[in-house]
């Protein structure tokens, strides 16, 4: 059987694709947000010696969902939350909260490590110059962390992009799930797979480009 | 014996043994298979990256950019329905297998670049005026540090192949997850058996963390 290549099907789905990119983007960038949210939260807790009692169940929380595959959280959430009596999420809400919770346990082990790197000499003048604890906090450790953990935050923007991929297994419409619905429509197999394919790529790479010049913009002199 | 009445949990992973039982053993093999191909050619992949003539470096380059750039599940689709496209009969396994095979190729030959360009020039300076030939500088000199510096990046790579997976179940697999989801489509019971399943995983991966953490507590008897 031969194969004959019809680059048609690609164009004739511009749309699709461009919406699955979109879709894909946002709930890589809203899982990022939120999860950093959840993130600095645990981290502060397990930093705080105050908190002693909540140190296990954040890390239960952050040890289970690391060592967790997406895809079966994804199943977890879609399937079993509507069999608890949660009814109202549709299949992208459900999507965003797994990947939010997922991002939340990646992102606490960013800020913990960031705050664990802060010199102790950038806190110690913060002190000197006078500044409450509060203040210290606010205007001394989180900007510098903020600063040191920016590497690590695009890193996972890109990596949360790319697990967006798996939300066509609870047919979201992204781009992998366009890309299999070009698939399945026309038989276009090598078309359809290779342009979504570089589409991927060149959003990887053109978000990497872009982030570490931010990265650079706002780089720590140490 | 309420238990194991239709309509219970229990009753139903008893009802579904069989192929519950080969779900977690195709999981366990395809596991294994990945984490062997990705070693052994990752190695010599990061060796290229680190040590190779420019064209091959280049080509390994363009290799390990293009696939940590792509999401792994479109590599097996990629894989699986593009095998099929140029006439090879490749099995949904195995085309799974090599596709995150060649995913976990990348990310290792990676992780032994930064690990071997970690290790001070001094120490391959040292070995050479020692009178060690390349190979022997490598492993004598540069592989025992390598690898202590590579171990700890690679086991979360190794846990990141275990949850990888997963993803067979979306060709056709019948791995563990697969295997779930067809008990759940009889039983309907969504969350205890995919919370079962969470558990196996959790409990394989940290496993694997685990024996990554004595491995490297074992070779930590040389400090640097």
């Amino acid at each position: 059987m031969q194969y004959f290549f019809n680059w048609d099907v690609v164009w004739r789905a511009t749309d699709k694709l461009a919406y699955g990119l979109a879709l894909g983007l946002g709930m890589a960038a809203l899982a990022l947000v939120v999860g950093s949210a959840i993130g600095l939260g645990c981290a502060l807790v397990l930093t705080s010696p105050k908190l002693k009692v909540l140190h296990r169940p954040v890390r239960w929380y952050v040890e289970i969902i690391r060592n967790s595959p997406l895809l079966v959280l994804v199943f977890f959430v879609y399937f079993g939350l509507p069999q608890a009596g949660i009814r109202t999420l549709d299949n992208i809400d459900s999507f965003v909260l797994t990947l939010t919770v997922y991002a939340g346990a990646y992102m606490t082990e960013v800020f913990r490590g960031g705050l664990a790197s802060i010199p102790a000499r950038y806190v110690e003048s913060g002190m000197a110059i006078g500044l409450s604890g509060r203040q210290c906090f606010f205007f001394v450790t989180l900007p510098v962390m903020f600063r040191i953990v920016l590497p690590s935050l695009s890193n996972n923007l890109i990596s949360l992009f790319k697990d967006t991929a798996l939300a066509s297994a609870i047919a979201v419409p992204e781009l992998t799930h366009t890309a299999r619905w070009i698939n399945v429509q026309t038989f276009q197999v090598v078309e359809a797979w290779t342009s979504v394919t570089v589409l991927y790529l060149a959003v990887s790479y053109s978000l990497a480009f872009v982030l570490r010049r931010i990265e650079r913009r706002y780089a720590v002199i140490r | 014996m309420t238990l194991f009445q239709p309509g219970h949990f229990f009753y139903e992973v008893w009802i579904a043994r069989g192929v519950l039982l080969s779900g977690l053993a195709i999981t366990i093999a395809s596991a294994i298979s990945i984490i062997a191909i990705g070693l052994s050619i990752g190695i010599l992949g990061g060796l290229c990256l680190t040590y190779a003539a420019r064209p091959f470096r280049w080509a390994m380059r363009g290799y390990v950019d293009l696939v940590r750039g792509t999401p792994v599940l479109v590599l097996i689709f990629f894989v699986f329905y593009g095998t099929a496209i140029i006439g090879i009969d490749v099995s949904p396994f195995l085309a799974g297998v090599l596709a995150i095979g060649g995913f976990c190729v990348a990310h290792t030959a990676e992780t032994v670049r930064g690990a071997l360009e970690s290790i001070p020039q001094a120490q391959s300076d040292a070995a050479k005026a020692i009178g060690l030939g390349f190979w022997g500088r490598l492993i004598h000199a540069l592989g025992p540090q390598a690898v202590r510096r590579a171990l700890p990046p690679w086991i979360n790579t190794a846990v990141e192949m275990v949850k990888g997976t997963t993803l067979l179940s979306l060709i056709g697999v019948v791995d563990l997850l697969l295997a779930a989801q067809q008990a759940v489509s009889r039983s309907f019971m969504a969350m205890e058996f995919y919370g079962a399943c969470l558990v196996v995983y959790v409990v394989l991966c940290l496993g694997i963390s685990q024996l990554g953490a004595v491995v490297e507590r074992r070779l930590a008897y040389i400090r640097y």
